[in-house]
């Protein structure tokens, strides 16, 4: 083998030299034929061939001489044993300096091993396992028999088969399980398919054909594919999956929130409340204020002209006759002014409208304009104030009322409890509503603000609108600063009147206090007497119920919560009925079951006595006696088959109806003659079947003529009879069922086209398969590309 | 004063075109239809009825041969085109829509035992007692033409039966060997021999394309692949199997149709038991052909009749005969799942419904939604006694009714000594052997 191999080695390097080294080739050639003069045939046969190989005309002559030599050796009958050994091209190769020096010796496995060893090339393990394998002396176990072999390779490839057709398993079980299967199995989709699928090789040939593909390729537009252009599939290659669904998101908040915000508008706008608007229409207005501020530091021409439109506005006002108190409203407010509180308000705050408009806005733009206007301005706001009172002569006092209106507004934010506790007049009620207002206009810009948000990340101006609300938030403040400088002079003037109210309105407060004080215990203080009042308005469910309860006791104290007495009255009334609630809670048994319950005596006498003397060993009948004792068997069959043979008797049924033929009414029964004649008497039954079998009850619930119809066992899917039941007692048909359902139910299990070949299945469906079971990103988003 | 007319908008019970459904202002509620069980039975029970007063298989039959049809073969491209030869040697061509005989050629002297059509259509191959295998084109020649095979390769022995490959230019053969052959050369690219044996079919997996099972004479059923140098696995039954189909759908189930008047199918992978045994026929099965969605099988007799079983059902769940139908020998399902092909000792070829109560055409979608709710309705009460009686009632010849009756009398009153020898023996001396397990005798590795 080893032999071989080299010879191999040889001749393909004999082939590469055979065209540049001819000449020592023939030397060597020479020398190896001198060498090998008496050598076997075999070895000639080998020269002979390299030569040829080599196509030297020189060599020929030296061949045909070696051939005779060789022949007249033969002759002489001298055969060497290495009858199968084959000579070595490679004693040719002399530019390798391999010399033919132990041609004739055998090549050992050590020879080989030995230049194994100094090559690094050839790792460790295998010259380990060389060594061992020269090491041991052991023989060769002699190869299986055929039969042997044969058998262990059929057992092999069965295997292998074996496992490559589990591969269907998977497949094979989705079909059988599958509620319908449709064949042929892989079917093209239906619908219009793009033409170049259709045609291969089309072209456009008419004119019009050609114009037309033209435009389309001029104008980027797709003929092949007829869903997307160029750009548009750019564009869908550059936006990720991630990116998309983030935005998306985004888009979907800023609908909703859109969507909320209009509901809120939409509400808000039916809401009917002047008040509401009122107060809407003034934080518009603040907040425009405070936005106008804005815009005068980042953008002053824009703010110019917002003011040129203020003062257009603030110009008509003053001309207009709108809040003025010349209006019909107003004058016939004006005359119920005098005697009433809410006319007289609304007065004050119409007036209050007007002055709010037609203030000058103090701006930085136009300082030194204010300075200059200044005692315009004052003079303007001051004959307002002016005009507000004359035009209340109505009136008794104009400039207590006026502040009267203003006093609120003032006080809400130090004690609304005390307005509270004034009463439930309209002092109280709209500082409560402007407080909530003033929340649901939280509420408002918050979702503004996110809105907002939206539109600024979109622009990348986080930062700078943060600084901007910041810096408008400290304007506003300047501006409610300097309002009040304007008018502080008025306030001045007034504060001895308000002081003076105040004064008034604290005495009698005081008053009041010292009444309900007089009146009311001396553990209950004003806040719990305020406290437990706000409990009384506020009538929930479980109030009432107890006020129905507590009827009589109400009834003797006069209900009128407003004055201390009553609420003194009222409290311990509450009390009582906590009370009363608390002792209802634990149910009593005797008001809940009218009944009485009987006692049953149970017959545990006698066994309790045998109990009591163990030591007497009873006889077997003995034992069933006491364990039947409560019990007579007899005479419970005897009854059972009695009510067993009444409910199979016929019934006598009543079909009179009263009132039809003769009169009706209450104490009236139908007639005689008509009850016998709608009373109707079934046949009497068929003798039963125990009738003469006095220890047997025979049931007739069988139909033999139902029975023919119905399942004896349970079939073979089913588990149990449930199952079975249901499947059978859910109905299949359009009667009982929609039309969606009914076909979802009567799909068949197989579904065939018709005159289509069904191919057999086909190894793609295990690919496919594999492919659906992979979780692929990939795949998604090209099945999604497809789709758009 | 006002009037008060009752009225009612239009959009609530007039449907908007004359395609769509009629709006049903209906109460869905069960409480409201307590007898909906009673009245779907009754439906059922008309539905069965009239499945049986509809039942009438039988289409055509192809008349033209001189001699028995001893083999057929589907065309694969083509529904309408179907190959028989017959014992004389003469293979036909028929259209099957037309019920008539395009073309016939004498293709060998005797029998032709196997024919089969290349996958793509062009050409079929035969192979007959003149130990002969020829390759036919399709096409008839043109006119002055003689009518000549492309290929023939004459063999040594004769060969008994032949397969295609699913894909590839390669065929098989059976006769005293199993032989693959490439189409392009004259010898056999391999063969299998296991024991001396003659073989009667052999068949290619159409799913797993390069395995083959074959039945031989030595009542076994051997499995091949075609890239190793032996066979793969062998299974010994008590009686010979005649032929076998694999599973177009599933690619391990094969089902052989065996002289003891059983189907068996098999799991290749398992081949020690059967995995479901039918018997219904009271003869040697001759043929036995798997329907292209692998859900159900018809099998020839040579008791004269056709049966079709579900794959897992160990009886049939149909059973066609005719009064002059003599031994069916070959038996094809068409490739469209409609129809059944018989091939028959009298010369005939015979064209049946594989569903005896279907429409055939197209169907009205109204037809089609009644048909499948009938279906259904059919499937649900199919435990009822009645519509069992009625659904399973089949007309049979007065000799094979008896001889069903003298099987069913037979194996009772083995089954009886059995339970006797086993209840007089020493508990556990006479094991308790199963229907699957009583037809295998060995399989050999």
């Amino acid at each position: 083998m080893a032999k071989v191999s080299k010879k191999k080695v040889s001749k393909k390097s004999l082939k590469k030299s055979s065209k540049g080294t001819d000449k020592i080739a023939e030397v060597k050639a020479d020398v190896v034929y001198d060498d090998d003069g008496d050598d076997d045939e075999e070895d000639l046969y080998n020269a002979d061939e390299n030569i040829t190989s080599e196509e030297d005309e020189d060599g020929e002559d030296e061949r045909k001489r070696h051939k005779l030599l060789e022949a007249i050796s033969a002759i002489g009958g001298k055969r060497k044993k290495k009858l199968g050994e084959r000579s070595e091209a490679a004693v040719q190769m002399s530019e390798f300096t391999v010399n033919a020096e132990g041609e004739g010796d055998k090549v050992d496995l050590s020879d080989l091993i030995g230049t194994m060893e100094k090559t690094s090339a050839v790792p460790a393990k295998a010259k380990k396992q060389l060594k061992n394998l020269q090491r041991s002396t052991k023989t060769i176990e002699c190869p299986l028999s055929k039969q042997e072999s044969q058998r262990i390779q059929r057992d092999v490839a069965f295997q292998k088969a074996a496992t490559e057709v589990t591969r269907w398993k998977g497949i094979i079980r989705q079909n059988q399980r599958a509620e319908q299967l449709v064949f042929p199995l892989n079917q093209e989709p239906s619908g219009p398919k793009p033409m170049e699928r259709v045609v291969s090789g089309w072209k456009a040939q008419t004119p019009l054909e050609q114009e037309i593909f033209a435009l389309l390729s001029a104008n980027k537009q797709p003929f092949h594919d007829p869903v997307l252009t160029p750009t548009e599939e750019a564009s869908m290659r550059a936006m990720s999956l991630e990116e998309a669904k983030i935005r998306r998101a985004e888009l979907q908040k800023a609908r909703a929130l859109q969507s909320y915000y209009e509901a809120k508008a939409r509400r808000e706008r039916k809401i009917k409340s002047k008040k509401y608007h009122k107060v809407q229409n003034k934080a518009k207005r603040k907040d425009f204020v405070k936005q106008f501020d804005e815009m005068v530091r980042s953008d002053p021409a824009a703010a110019l002209e917002e003011l040129s439109k203020m003062e257009l506005s603030r110009m008509q006002e003053r001309m207009s006759l709108k809040h003025q108190n010349s209006g019909k409203w107003a004058k016939s407010k004006a005359i119920m002014a005098k005697y009433d509180e809410g006319a007289r308000q609304a007065m004050q705050l119409q007036l209050e409208v007007n002055k709010e408009l037609t203030q000058k806005l103090v701006t930085s733009l136009n300082d030194k304009e204010e300075e200059e206007e200044e005692e315009a301005g004052d003079a303007e706001v001051l004959p307002d104030f002016v005009n507000d009172a004359e035009r209340g002569l109505d009136s008794s006092n104009p400039w207590m009322r006026g502040k009267l209106s203003e006093e609120p507004t003032e006080k809400e934010t130090s004690d609304t409890v005390v307005l509270i506790a004034e009463g439930p007049g309209a002092g109280g009620n709209p500082a409560v509503e402007e407080e909530e207002e003033e929340e649901e206009e939280v509420e408002e810009t918050e979702e503004e603000a996110l809105l907002r948000e939206f539109d600024s990340r979109r622009k990348l101006r986080q930062a700078q609108e943060t600084d901007v609300v910041a810096s408008g938030d400290a304007e506003e403040e300047n501006a409610a600063a300097d309002d009040p400088g304007a008018s502080d002079k008025e306030e001045e003037e007034l504060s001895e009147f308000t002081s003076l109210l105040r004064g008034m309105a604290d005495s009698r407060r005081e008053a009041e206090a010292e009444k309900a004080e007089a009146a009311a215990d001396a553990s209950h203080t004003d806040a719990s007497a305020r406290l437990e009042e706000g409990l009384m308005r506020i009538r929930t469910l479980e109030d009432v119920e107890l006020l129905r309860q507590e009827e009589p006791a109400a009834d003797e104290a006069p209900e009128q919560p407003q004055q201390p007495p009553a609420t003194e009255n009222l409290a311990p009334a509450t009390q009582k009925a906590g009370k009363k609630r608390k002792r209802k809670r634990g149910i009593e048994l005797k008001e809940v079951l009218t009944k009485e319950a009987k006692v049953i005596q149970v017959p545990l006498a006698p066994t309790v006595e045998d109990a009591e003397d163990p030591d007497e060993k009873p006889d077997q009948r003995g034992l069933i006696r006491e364990a039947f004792a409560g019990d007579d068997v007899v005479s419970d069959f005897l009854k059972d088959k009695r009510k067993q043979e009444d409910a199979g008797r016929p019934k006598v049924v009543d079909l009179t109806l009263p009132g039809w033929g003769e009169w009706g009414g209450t104490d009236l029964k139908p007639s005689r003659n008509k009850r016998r004649r709608f009373r109707i008497k079934t046949a009497p039954p068929p003798r039963r079947q125990d009738q003469h079998l006095p220890s047997v009850i025979v049931s007739e619930k069988r139909n033999s003529a139902i029975s023919l119809h119905q399942v004896n066992s349970l079939p073979f899917p089913f588990q149990n009879h449930a199952q079975f039941e249901s499947t059978i007692r859910s109905p299949l048909g359009r009667t009982w069922n929609t039309e969606r359902t009914v076909k979802k139910m009567s799909k068949p299990k197989v579904l065939t086209q018709l005159g289509a070949i069904i191919e057999p299945m086909a190894r793609e469906e295990l690919m496919k398969d594999k492919k659906q079971a992979s979780p692929g990103n990939t795949s998604t988003l090209d099945s999604r590309k497809r789709k758009h | 004063m006002k009037v008060k007319v009752l009225s009612r908008n239009p959009d609530d019970y007039v449907r908007e075109t004359k395609l769509d459904i009629q709006r049903v202002p209906r109460n869905y509620d069960p409480a409201l239809h307590p007898f909906e069980v009673s009245r779907e039975y009754t439906r059922a029970l008309n539905a069965t009825k009239l499945e049986r007063v509809f039942a009438k298989p039988f289409l055509a039959s192809l008349d033209g041969h001189r001699d028995g049809v001893n083999c057929m073969a589907k065309h694969t491209r083509n529904l309408s085109t179907l190959l028989s030869g017959s014992c004389d040697g003469e293979v036909k061509l028929w259209n099957l829509t037309k019920h008539e005989c395009v073309r016939t050629l004498q293709a060998h002297e005797g029998f032709v035992r196997g024919m089969v059509v290349r996958y793509c259509g062009t050409s079929f191959f035969t192979v007959g007692d003149d130990k002969t295998i020829k390759q036919w084109k399709m096409e008839a020649p043109g006119y002055g033409e003689e009518e000549e095979p492309l290929n023939t390769i004459l063999g040594k022995t004769v060969f008994t039966g032949l397969d295609h490959h699913q894909k590839d230019a390669v065929f098989a053969t059976c006769g005293q060997q199993v032989d693959i052959w490439d189409e392009q050369r004259s010898s056999p690219i391999r063969s299998f021999t296991w024991g001396v044996d003659s073989f009667s079919s052999v068949r290619f997996n159409p799913v797993e394309t390069e395995l083959l099972a074959s039945c031989a004479s030595d009542r076994s059923i051997v499995l091949y692949d075609m890239r190793e140098s032996a066979p793969l696995k062998k299974v010994i039954m008590t009686m010979r199997s005649n032929t076998l189909c694999w599973n177009p759908m599933e690619a391990y189930y094969f089902t052989c149709s065996n002289e003891d008047y059983n189907l068996y199918t098999y799991d290749m992978r398992y081949l020690d038991r059967p995995v479901t045994v039918h018997m219904d026929h009271v003869s040697a099965v001759l043929d036995v052909d798997y329907s292209p969605t692998g859900k159900e099988f018809v099998s020839a007799s040579f008791d004269k009749t056709i049966r079709i079983f579900p794959k897992d059902s160990g009886h049939s769940r149909e059973v066609y005969h005719t009064k002059r139908m003599q031994h069916v020998i070959c038996i094809k399902w068409s490739s469209d799942n409609k129809y059944i092909l018989s091939g028959s000792d009298e010369m005939n070829i015979r064209l049946w419904k594989a569903n005896a109560a279907e429409k055939l055409g197209v169907l009205a979608p109204r037809e089609r939604q009644a048909a499948n709710y009938s279906q259904k309705l059919k499937e649900k009460f199919q435990h009822h006694p009645q519509i069992r009686r009625i659904a399973h009632h089949r007309h049979l010849p007065k000799n094979i009714y008896h001889q069903t009756k003298e099987l069913r009398v037979m194996k009772e009153a083995r089954r009886r000594k059995e339970r006797n020898v086993r209840k007089h023996s020493k508990p556990g001396s006479v094991p308790v052997v199963s229907e699957k397990e009583k037809h295998v005798v060995t399989v050999v590795k």
